[in-house]
């Protein structure tokens, strides 16, 4: 297929062609080219179709604002939906189709919904679909459902990568068209380091659009020369394919740079950058946004912003039809009818608003002024229009402009409110401006090139005095001052015919009316109420268009009327880039433990715990089941010796005159007394008196002590500790460093787990039982006088150790306890077998302590001291706390010893229903005992403590079970702790 | 205006000219029997339930702005009864059954979609406490299912399953769980309570209370003092501002909360999904755009908009439980004032001062108690007396230590 | 956000945690005679101001100082940033 509506001009490459489909058919265009222009180039009007309606859409803007023209880009896991073919750049090889219709594009079955647009219009759906009630889920909201959304995901996870980078600069330019451009001369030629990103792939915004000059020269030339002035400035980054999406507190701009959206392939590199630029100054350039004037079946294709149509010429050299007519009530859209027919195109007709003497002639074309067009024909593209007087003119290509809004988003991200300006009909950015951003150009309604180059200038000018420089360029770019008037002119007035506003969510004229009828009048209502402005180019082209008809309708001012609120992005950004690389397996780093590797050579399944990986068990051949591998490894270190890492635990250095009136204060029983060499178990409350974690503390000299935090509250705990010393207690002597990764920690549990101890930890230190008693501790130096330490403590109820050595000795540490365990078939224990060891010996742990109990649900009440002041203690004394039927750990067993017990099962009494009213408590941690031979579990239950003996009922019907459970002391082995102390 | 698919259909017939407005607009009157502070969901269905139920019609809702302009015109528009604690459940649990016959009783179409809600888990703790809940649910009347890794799979086959950081373990699924569509909930409330004759004020900031003898007997407002018979505070994140009004301070602190929506898209994801592992949760509208959201900022503030951590870390726990979201564009963020209570849940009860009640500190979980907190405040307002689902819902609760603390983070707003 | 650090210069606020109003430096005397009331109200009775808020923040992922900053929670604009230590010492000097 031939290009039927190339012009010999523009700034696309017209001697290589790319060959590139739109739904299936081949077509071809140049580099330089968008996918909108290409399309146009080739005749191709029609390219999409409405959400709701399902009206046949073409092309309507050049730019980011287009509401029609959505395809879905490429194929497989990498296909994109709703892609705006006004800034698909053009590459070889490119496919792309149409979306939202059934069938064909130009034979859409859903088209029959424009048939019934009687029946469905704004809000209709809030008035029906209410019976027979059972229907909304089975009938009508699948129906719903199945015509929602315009494109569609590939279901299949996104192939490409994206990164995040940081850039800082003295100011950053958002927009390179003339303001923008002007003002990064200035300020790089003064130094500032400078950042200018704008979402083109060519620097110049409307420059490369129009025809009008610069400096002397034509505005395109001076684009490219500043462009390339500018490239060669160290100080100045020039970022083309960044939109800045936002602006947030304190100068931070979000800012996405597409990297290879315009390459068949990303290649490998990443697809799309996120930035996060911080900045000292912002100047916003953003330019302004042509908007249309609404009349009856005006979103036909072949409709377009007249400013979009002379971009199509001008800059890629394409014309959108043969025979152009224009609708505008401004001056700036004659500069459409005058190019074109420069360009050799004929211009059919000028219809203007505008009651006033034309402001220009042009050759061919029939003008009229106070003039309006009423209707238009053509069902798949626009055939002819109808004129006020009644005039038909045939035309395919109607370009209408109804004034241009000023880009004032980025202003109002932080909740600024633009303000409205008559004498341009439009909204500009208002007084209060985010702190150090400052607007120029279109962006500020300044709508003339000669008021966008100077204010650019001067915006500069400013910045650089303020940051303390001088300024080397003393006067702006200059270029002749073109005609703007304007005399506002919303939509034509018409008893029958739809008049489009939200061209693609089909918000019409009589839509907005409708809504004012029925109370929905604030433009927050009228927005929600008709969807208005909430499509994927949240009404660009439209917003402004709807409020001057609300305004009309109320018999307010737009002014009075205000504006819906402008939130990020200015334009839809990827979620993947919003992720970056944190997806996948690195969605969260991982931490490892020092017996990692060793672990996973001997077949360890692992588990996450937070951040971490534990080894969860070590499976042998044989065992078949996880529970064979649990019961093994919990037997045999009962019966002689286990290890396992427990490197997780959080580690805290304490140190300081004051350490132990610090440890005092933050733990709720007693350290005052404790001796050095000894370690004391802790119960730290949070100051609502509610446990917040427990752990050992040693004390390793008289101003030196190690604290232990269970895995997963270690850096809640740590900050904790620092808010105490910091702000609650400053004048103690005391300081804390978390020291969780500088040392490798094992347990050596079991019978056994002395004698193996004693064939590493050199002579010189006694660990015997005399010497180094339960709860001991100490420095100790291990094979041949490796620095190490040493803590007699248990978990598991076991005589048992945990051995400390730097975290870089760690890995070797695993291999010499493992040898030297050999003798005594030591084992590697895991998580598993952990947790089942600490259910039989009842220690609490996460799912006792999950921050919903106290120290007297824990059985720990009589560790609160009156006597002493630490965090929690007044507010655990609260009446609900210490309420008679307060909750209270217990041990609990199957009658049946046959039957297993599941956590999260209620208690109710037995003979009682399992309701709210019955509810008593609940399981919290379950497991088979090895030891005893049956199921086990721990579960908090009201006043426990006096029921020892009583059958209750565990209830869980949420797995249609039912148990009958006996309360007993939660301590099930050795209860004594006669082991531990052997 | 009787709404249906014949109103519907006779009015598109006669050209939609004979629509009526859904609510008046008012001139307010000199004296009410309640003045309900606040048009948001809760303010507007505790007048609503007032004025059907009750048969306390002689009501004003008094509205800063334009009614629904909080965070009912601004959240993730997801129903759910999956609480844990026994002050909560059968208070949410009213709340989902009154979901289930509202647009009937107020007849309006608010779109309440039960599609379902599932929440996975990642760790066996998780699993654990997820049965515990579940159970909790099943007996305070609730519905709720415990599906293993298959069941999640067989659901949701376009999570990530084979690449996970945190793998899933399970999740807890509530079948009566869904979305509604929160701007047609605040309408419908609207129109409801409006058609029994309580008048609905837009544009009327309250600036104080009357208060004689320490007793409240109105409001002052930028249009003038309109007494009242008892007034209820319902404002959400404007909770502290304007209780300080009657020299009260609160156990609470407004924090920001960002949500999300993507570009429409064909439908994809079928109901609410929530992540276990990081901050994230996503449905999908009737209208194509996923909405999602993940975790409040962290700190005070008012200004009804967020900063770029949370959204990044919002889509990077997007994309690590859905990956095929890459390519789907985020269209619109936004941000709103949540009232975050010390230990999570809300507040429905009398204050202090005689003739003033409060309604608030809902956190971001606001939206599905609407109906329930509409009713018990109405309960409260008419009887003097909690609604027997609503009792937990004390302000001397941290004083007593009757805390409702689901999370069990402790009497900090920004963990919950 | 940036928060001005007094020792490290400007940080994005994402390298800090936040706890809350800064009236948590100032702790009750657990000996007084109304302390239940003192303890309930320190912990969760707050101003939550429109406009001015002193609040704390730990640069966790920074040198875990804890920082008194001076925020105005309408604008989020950080008019003062004080090291917590020495505002708590200040306050312990002036009693």
């Amino acid at each position: 297929m031939t290009q039927i509506n190339r012009l010999p001009c523009g700034l696309v490459d017209q001697t290589t062609t790319l060959k590139f489909s739109f739904n299936g058919n081949i077509f071809e265009g140049h580099p330089g080219d968008t996918l909108a222009s290409a399309l146009l180039a080739n005749g191709q009007r029609l390219v999409g179709r409405s959400f709701k309606y399902h009206r046949p859409r073409g092309i309507f803007t050049a730019g980011s604002e287009e509401p029609n023209a959505l395809v879905e880009l490429r194929t497989g896991a990498s296909q994109e939906p709703n892609t705006r073919a006004t800034v698909t750049e053009l590459f070889d090889g490119l496919e792309a189709r149409s979306q939202n219709h059934r069938g064909s594009l130009a034979f859409d079955m859903m088209a029959v919904t424009d048939l019934l647009s009687p029946f469905l219009g704004a809000g209709f759906y809030y008035k029906t679909f209410m019976w027979p009630k059972s229907f909304w889920e089975k009938v009508y909201e699948p129906a719903i459902r199945s015509a929602a959304g315009l494109g569609s995901l590939s279901g299949e996870e996104d192939p490409d990568v994206y990164d995040k980078g940081f850039l800082h600069c003295d100011l950053l330019i958002i927009g390179a068209g003339p303001a923008g451009l002007a003002a990064a001369l200035n300020a790089g030629k003064a130094g500032l380091r400078v950042i200018l990103a704008d979402e083109d792939f060519r620097m110049g915004g409307r420059l490369n659009a129009e025809t009008l000059s610069v400096d002397g020269m034509p505005g395109t030339d001076w684009a490219a020369k500043a462009a390339g002035e500018l490239m060669n400035m160290s100080n100045v980054r020039m970022m083309t394919r960044t939109t800045v999406y936002g602006g947030y507190d304190h100068g931070i701009y979000g800012a996405l740079e597409r990297v290879t959206d315009h390459m068949p392939s990303s290649g490998g590199k990443p697809r799309q950058i996120l930035w996060r630029i911080y900045s000292k100054h912002a100047i916003l350039a953003a330019g302004a946004t042509e908007r249309p004037i609404a009349f009856a079946n005006n979103d036909r294709p072949g409709i377009m912003l007249a400013g979009a149509v002379r971009a199509y010429a001008n800059r890629w050299g394409v014309t959108p039809g043969q025979h152009v007519t224009l609708f505008t009530n401004n001056d700036d859209g004659w500069r459409t009818a005058s190019d074109l027919q420069a360009r050799g195109i004929n211009i059919a007709a000028i219809i203007d608003s505008r009651s006033c003497d034309a402001p220009a002639q042009i050759a061919g074309a029939e003008i009229f002024m106070g003039t309006h067009v009423i209707d238009t024909s053509g069902r798949l593209g626009i055939k002819s229009i109808k004129l006020s007087n009644r005039r038909i003119v045939a035309t395919d290509c109607l370009a209408v402009s109804g004034g241009w809004n000023p880009n004032v988003h980025l202003t109002c991200h932080q909740r600024g409110k633009p303000e409205w300006r008559d004498d341009i009909a439009a909204f500009v950015p208002g007084a209060a401006l985010p702190n150090a951003m400052h607007v120029a150009g279109a962006a500020c309604g300044s709508l003339t090139l000669a008021g966008a180059l100077t204010e650019g200038h001067r915006a500069a000018d400013l910045i650089i005095s303020l940051s303390g420089k001088a300024s080397h360029s003393e006067t702006p770019p200059r270029a002749e001052a073109e005609a703007a008037s304007i005399s506002a002119f919303w939509h034509v007035q018409s008893d029958t015919g739809r008049a489009w506003i939200d061209l693609q969510n089909d918000v019409t004229v009589k839509d907005i009316k409708l809504a004012h009828k029925e109370g929905y009048r604030s433009v927050e209502h009228l927005k929600r109420y008709t969807t208005l402005g909430m499509a994927t180019d949240q009404g660009k082209t439209a917003n402004v268009l709807a409020l001057a008809v609300m305004a009309e309708q109320t018999g307010q001012s737009i002014r009075e009327t205000g504006t819906t609120i402008f939130r990020p992005p200015y334009t839809p950004v990827a979620i993947g880039a919003f992720a970056g690389r944190a997806r996948g397996r690195d969605f969260r780093p991982f931490r490892l433990t020092p017996s990692h590797n060793w672990a996973a050579v001997q077949g360890a399944t692992f588990v996450e715990a937070g951040a971490w990986l534990r080894a969860q068990m070590f499976p042998r051949a044989g065992e078949s089941h996880w529970r064979q591998t649990v019961d093994r490894e919990v037997a045999q270190t009962r019966k002689s010796v286990g290890i396992c890492d427990v490197t997780t635990l959080g580690k805290i250095d304490i140190q300081g005159r004051d350490a132990a009136e610090f440890l005092n204060r933050v733990y709720a029983n007693g350290f005052a007394k404790l001796a050095v060499g000894k370690v004391r178990y802790g119960l730290m409350l949070r100051e609502d008196g509610f446990v917040m974690d427990d752990g050992t503390t040693a004390r390793l000299a008289e101003h030196h002590y190690l604290m232990t935090t269970t895995t997963a509250n270690a850096g809640l705990v740590f900050r904790h500790l620092e808010f105490c010393r910091q702000c609650l207690w400053p004048e103690l002597d005391v300081h804390l460093i978390s020291v969780t990764d500088g040392w490798a920690q094992f347990s050596v549990a079991g019978p056994n787990s002395r004698r193996l101890l004693q064939k590493i930890v050199d002579p010189t230190h006694n660990i015997s039982n005399a010497a180094f008693p339960y709860m001991a501790c100490g420095d100790v130096t291990i094979c041949g006088g490796t620095r190490a330490r040493l803590f007699r403590i248990s978990f598991s109820g076991e005589l048992a150790y945990e051995l400390a050595v730097p975290a870089r000795f760690g890995a070797a540490l695993i291999s010499v306890l493992m040898a030297a365990g050999d003798e005594f078939e030591a084992i590697a224990y895991g998580t598993e077998a952990l947790g089942a060891m600490r259910i039989e010996k009842g220690h609490p742990a996460g799912n006792e302590l999950n921050g919903q109990t106290t120290a007297l649900n824990l059985g720990f009440g009589a560790m609160l001291s009156d006597k002493k002041d630490c965090i929690g203690n007044t507010l655990s004394r609260r009446p609900a706390l210490v309420a008679p039927d307060a909750l209270r750990m217990m041990g609990f067993k199957p009658v049946d010893l046959s039957q297993s017990l599941a956590s999260g099962a209620h208690f109710v009494a037995s003979g009682k229903a399992a309701t709210t009213e019955n509810d008593e408590g609940w399981m919290t941690s379950v497991t088979f005992s090895p030891e005893l031979g049956h199921s086990i579990g721990l579960g908090f239950i009201k006043r426990g403590h006096e029921r020892i003996g009583e059958i209750v009922i565990a209830a869980d019907p949420l797995r249609g079970q039912s148990i009958a459970v006996e309360i007993v002391s939660p301590h099930f082995v050795d209860p004594e702790g006669v082991r531990l102390r052997g | 205006m009787h709404y249906s698919a014949w109103s519907l259909f006779w009015q598109g017939l006669k050209g939609n000219t004979d629509w009526k407005p859904a609510w008046r607009e008012p001139q307010p009157k000199g004296r009410y029997d309640v003045i309900i502070v606040g048009g948001g969901g809760h303010g507007l269905a505790a007048a609503y339930y007032l004025s059907s139920v009750y048969g306390i019609t002689n009501v004003a809702v008094i509205e800063k702005g334009w009614i629904g302009s909080g965070n009912a015109g601004r959240n993730t528009t997801i129903i759910r009864s999956n609480y844990l604690l026994p002050g909560n459940e059968p208070f949410y649990e009213l709340s989902m059954k009154l979901w289930e016959g509202l647009e009937q009783d107020f007849n309006f179409n608010a779109m309440v979609s039960q599609r379902g809600v599932l929440n996975l888990c990642h760790t066996d703790g998780q699993r654990d406490a997820y049965a515990r809940r579940g159970n909790a649910m099943l007996m305070a009347g609730a519905d709720a299912v415990l599906l293993d890794p298959v069941g999640v799979r067989r659901m949701c086959p376009f999570l990530d399953f084979d690449n996970a950081r945190f793998p899933i373990k399970g999740g807890l699924w509530q079948k009566r769980g869904g979305t509604a569509r929160h701007d047609a909930v605040v309408w419908g409330y609207a129109r409801g309570a409006d058609s029994r004759g309580v008048d609905i004020i837009q544009n009327c900031e309250v600036t104080g209370f009357v208060m004689e003898n320490g007793v409240c007997k109105g409001v002052e407002t930028s249009r003038g003092t309109i007494m009242a018979g008892k007034v209820g505070v319902s404002v959400a994140g404007s909770s502290g501002r304007v209780m300080a009004g009657a020299g009260m301070r609160l156990p609470i602190e407004s924090h920001v909360l960002q949500a999300f929506v993507s570009e429409g898209l064909k439908p994809i994801i079928p109901g609410v999904v929530t992540y276990g592992a990081g901050h994230f949760y996503i449905s999908q509208s009737d209208k194509g755009g996923l909405v999602f959201g993940g975790d409040i900022d962290g700190y005070n503030s008012y200004a009804q908009r967020g900063n770029l951590p949370v959204v990044e870390d919002v889509c990077e726990s997007g994309m690590a439980l859905v990956p095929m979201i890459g390519r789907a564009r985020l269209l619109r963020m936004w941000g709103g004032v949540m009232d975050m209570s010390m230990d999570g849940s809300p507040i429905i009860d009398k204050t202090p001062v005689d003739g003033l009640y409060f309604n608030g500190g809902w956190c971001y979980g606001g939206f599905k108690a609407t109906p329930a907190s509409g009713y018990c405040f109405a309960h409260l307002l008419a009887t003097d007396v909690p609604h027997p689902t609503a009792t937990a819902y004390r302000l001397d609760r941290f004083r007593t230590g009757a805390v409702i603390d689901e999370k069990g983070a402790g009497a900090q707003p920004n963990l919950h | 956000m940036i928060i001005n650090h007094p020792l490290l210069g400007p940080r994005d606020a994402q390298e800090f945690t936040y706890f809350g109003d800064a009236s948590l430096i100032n702790r009750p005397d657990w000996q007084a005679e109304d302390a239940a009331e003192l303890f309930y109200e320190y912990l969760h009775v707050r101003d939550n101001p429109a406009g001015e808020h002193r609040e704390l923040w730990y640069h966790e992922h920074g040198d875990r100082s804890w920082l008194v900053v001076t925020r105005n929670t309408l604008t989020h604009e950080i008019s003062k940033v004080e090291i917590a230590r020495d505002v708590a010492l200040t306050r312990r000097h002036g009693q």
